[in-house]
């Protein structure tokens, strides 16, 4: 191939003083199928949002067949043939299949819409790439992997040839993440460029090309698709770092947390968390580490009363939980750090006072029947702003006017103060800066010394390492693997994060 | 569509509000020949020049003081009932059904009776819309419109069938112990419809003003409107907060429309159209944005537009026709603050960044989400 499909060179992107996105550079040809791996925020998504038209980059330059290329939109991106198939599928859920596939590029005759050539092109490519689509189903009604191949098919009607599959297994069962790969295969022999992002070894080292790394926005290398899971695990990792978080001996405490074969479904009987079975005592950090979207949150919701529970059984403190409300939880002594601190850990029109008593304003010193003792909230609120240290301007701030550092310093306070016996902390550091950091961890690892028994759960396996007794990998709502973290190299929980259990994994890294 | 609450929509909203309204009630008659300012001067000495013209406003005030309270307390929650006229006229047939149904009674417990029975009755109506709604996930908008007309049919068919006299289009009178209207305040106010209605709205602006500032209720019912997935983080219900807040809603607009059927009217006539209190009610809530204390002054300022535009057409050759659309337009602006709280808003922040600091798209604005 004479020509690159794309050439990146120096692609910056900035988002205030955080880089996404630094100076990559970066060719992909024609015929290719070329994988970006990296963890999650590493500035994939990014890259590719800005070779799509939908971000602007800083600075750098992008070319598309050897010519510089000033993507402003999306429409910019699909004139030069560059097509993405989104994450989430951006279709309009009550239209039909075709309808969907010529929405934005509809054929005209007449000044009518022709869906009878419409019809007959799409269904000329899917019988050319092996696409099976209903052409007439609504969207609503199809599964979610012809929803997928709608959206591969709306990028080919319009007529792309460089094609970007943003992290397109992650919704997929294995049988169609299998025809995918194929369908991808094939695009490329056709003399497509594809381009896939993903954080799943397996499945990029079986239709890669070649694979570029990215981490923490830089380009750490381009390797062939031949070498070993071991090295890209280790690559996309990261190299050693410090773990210089102190943790204090702790005498073995009771089981704190049981969880025995939770099963958790959503509305369309989708299993996101399968057969889970964790125990955490006193005294103890339990890491749960794994990809973005394995089954986390659900089961996080699921502990803490948000998420009913499809099986199984959850025990607190002895005491069964599995059907409990999220104040039944509350009040068996747990505290919870929600995953999402704006969303679900705090209101954000409301003033301090009134989220510092959020989980406690219904009972006695902050209320008493039913009416509420504001000079006591008012009093509460200041002790734990100035214990916890949380940068304030004055009490009728609201929530929402805080920085996302202070905001979640607020909720470990207000969680953390209650002294629960369980402590579940999802991302708690998430998108907070290094002092903020700090001081989030030296909280768990105080409750963690105080005897209480911390849950943390986290897509960043340093935080995990840093401060986990033991570590539980989760892949597909599953634990795959549990163990000592002194027992574990970042390789193996790497590689344990994309699915392989701990032997493969300890064989695997043995290997070199 | 929630109410926002910050000093910017305590004052100028609403002010800039009426002055629009006026303002174009004033080109209006302009283009139509009429002389604006002689029709405003009329306007307001209709409204405030005599103590008949300051009952009349007061007395018109008093259930839409009411309903709009109802309003507030449902929006607080999240919730959008537009089903005040209906629920109000529930209220207003239970108050004077029961007064009529136990003529015997003295004062002091035929209308505490009267005004519990249009309360249940009011909160029977929207608790129906909020069942629906914090169970069975239907939208409020539309069961509260549906469940008005439902209202307004079968009232009328209960009044015609069961308590007209003769065959008049309206009950008889109710007895004079459940009376809120006495000798001794006509001759007050120069034999105006004012009643002693208005003692009971405005306790009920304190009273939700401290439910929805100081108890619990009143902090779930804040916090389940601001932020469902917070508020259930928190173990507070949501559903059940939903429910609470439109039974509340509907007993205050129950109670409204015990105010005509006590007060101003003391009987129940077949009604053609839904009573105005309800929608009246809608932008007396929207002008006061939400606040209980607001809703006082609101419901004044609207009582001195109708009442005042009645005198328009009475001391001028304006046609009614031109009254109606200058308070309509006033009614217009003051729905439509949306529009100038816009305006204030760019009026704030007139510049964009440049295109040097793009803005991640994850970290807009957050607190604009909610609004």
């Amino acid at each position: 191939m004479a020509e690159p499909a794309i050439k990146v060179t120096g692609l910056t992107k900035r988002f205030g003083d955080f880089v996404a996105n630094d100076h990559l550079d970066l060719t992909i040809n024609f015929g290719e199928v070329h994988a970006l791996l990296g963890e999650n925020g590493a500035g994939k998504t990014t890259m590719m949002n800005m070779l799509s038209g939908i971000l602007i980059p800083t600075s750098g330059t992008i070319e598309v067949r050897g010519k510089a290329a000033h993507l402003q939109s999306a429409k910019d991106a699909t004139a030069l043939g560059i097509g993405m198939v989104h994450q989430h599928f951006m279709l309009v859920e009550n239209f039909s299949v075709i309808d969907n596939i010529i929405l934005g590029a509809e054929p005209t005759k007449g000044g009518k819409i022709d869906r009878t050539k419409a019809k007959k092109d799409i269904m000329a490519l899917s019988e050319k790439y092996r696409l099976r689509i209903e052409p007439d189903a609504k969207i609503e009604d199809i599964s979610v992997g012809m929803q997928q191949r709608v959206e591969i098919l709306k990028v080919l009607y319009r007529q792309a040839d460089i094609l970007i599959f943003d992290e397109p297994t992650a919704v997929l069962t294995p049988q169609e993440i299998d025809e995918l790969l194929d369908i991808m295969r094939q695009l490329a022999s056709e003399g497509k460029a594809v381009v896939l992002i993903s954080h799943k070894l397996a499945e990029l080292r079986q239709v890669a090309d070649v694979i570029t790394i990215i981490r923490r926005g830089k380009k750490i290398d381009t390797v062939p698709a031949s070498t070993s899971t071991a090295e890209l695990a280790d690559k996309m990792v990261g190299r050693h770092v410090n773990f210089a978080r102190e943790r204090v001996p702790m005498p073995e405490g009771a089981p704190v947390l049981e969880v025995k074969d939770l099963v958790v479904e959503d509305k369309d009987k989708v299993a996101h968390v399968r057969d889970l079975s964790l125990m955490l005592r006193g005294g103890e950090i339990l890491g749960l580490a794994g990809i973005d979207g394995n089954g986390q949150s659900e089961f996080v919701k699921a502990i803490t009363g948000l998420l009913p529970v499809t099986a199984g059984q959850i025990l607190i403190g002895g005491k069964d939980l599995t059907h409990a409300t999220p104040r039944e939880v509350t009040e068996a002594s747990v505290g919870h750090i929600p995953e999402d601190r704006q969303r679900f850990g705090l209101v954000m029109p409301m003033d301090l006072v009134e989220n510092m008593s959020l989980q406690t304003y219904y009972k006695p010193p902050l209320s008493h029947h039913g009416v509420m003792d504001t000079k006591v909230m008012v009093q509460t609120t200041e002790q734990l702003l100035d214990d916890y240290d949380v940068r304030h301007a004055n009490l009728q701030q609201k929530a929402g006017d805080l920085s996302g550092g202070n905001q979640q310093k607020l909720i470990i306070a207000r969680e953390l103060s209650r002294d629960p016996q369980l402590v579940i902390a999802m991302n708690p550091t998430r998108g907070l800066d290094v002092g903020a950091i700090e001081f989030i961890h030296a909280q768990l690892l105080k409750a963690r010394a105080a005897g209480h028994a911390v849950l943390l759960i986290s897509f960043e396996l340093d935080e995990v390492r840093q401060l986990s007794d033991r570590i539980a990998v989760i892949h597909n709502g599953h634990i795959v693997g549990e163990s000592a973290t002194s027992d574990l190299t970042e390789q193996q929980i790497g590689l344990m994060m994309t699915g392989e259990t701990l032997e493969h994994a300890k064989e695997a890294t043995h290997e070199n | 569509m929630r109410i926002k609450n910050t000093w910017i929509s305590g004052l100028g909203i609403p002010l800039t509000s009426i002055f629009l309204g006026l303002l174009v009630g004033a080109i209006i008659m302009l283009l139509s020949g009429f002389d604006p300012i002689s029709n405003y001067v009329n306007m307001f000495t209709g409204a405030l020049g005599s103590a008949n013209a300051i009952g009349e406003v007061l007395r018109s005030a008093t259930p839409l003081m009411l309903t709009a309270l109802g309003f507030a307390v449902a929006n607080y929650a999240g919730f959008f009932n537009i089903g005040l006229a209906g629920q109000a006229l529930v209220g207003w047939l239970a108050s004077v059904a029961f007064a009529n149904a136990f003529p015997g009674l003295p004062s002091i417990l035929i209308i505490p009776g009267a005004l519990i029975v249009a309360a249940l009755a009011g909160a029977f109506w929207s608790g129906l819309a909020g069942y629906f709604r914090a169970y069975f996930g239907a939208n409020e908008v539309i069961t509260t419109i549906m469940l008005n007309y439902i209202a307004l049919y079968a009232t009328n068919a209960i009044v015609k069938a069961y308590m007209t006299v003769g065959d008049g289009d309206y009950s008889k009178m109710i007895p004079k112990a459940a009376r809120l209207r006495t000798p001794f305040l006509e001759q007050l106010t120069q034999n105006s419809t004012f009643h002693y209605g208005i003692i009971l709205s405005v306790l009920a602006v304190f009273f939700i003003a401290w439910l929805l500032k100081k108890t619990t209720l009143g902090f779930e019912i804040r916090a389940v409107g601001m932020s469902e997935d917070a508020s259930r983080y928190a173990g507070m219900s949501p559903k059940r907060t939903i429910m609470a807040s439109m039974l509340i809603s509907g007993a205050l607009c129950g109670l409204g429309g015990a105010m005509e059927g006590l007060g101003n009217f003391q009987n129940i006539i077949v009604n053609t159209a839904l009573p105005s209190i309800g929608f009246d009610g809608m932008s007396v809530a929207l002008l006061a944005a939400g606040s209980p204390i607001g809703i006082l002054f609101a419901a004044l300022l609207f009582g001195t537009l109708s009442i005042g535009g009645l005198n328009i057409s009475i001391a001028a050759t304006t046609p009614p026709e031109i009254t109606s659309i200058v308070v309509a337009s006033i009614i217009f602006f003051v729905g439509a603050n949306y529009i100038i709280r816009y305006w204030f808003a760019k009026l704030r922040k007139p510049a964009k960044p440049t295109a040097s600091t793009p803005v991640p798209p994850a970290a807009t604005d957050t607190k604009e989400v909610h609004s």
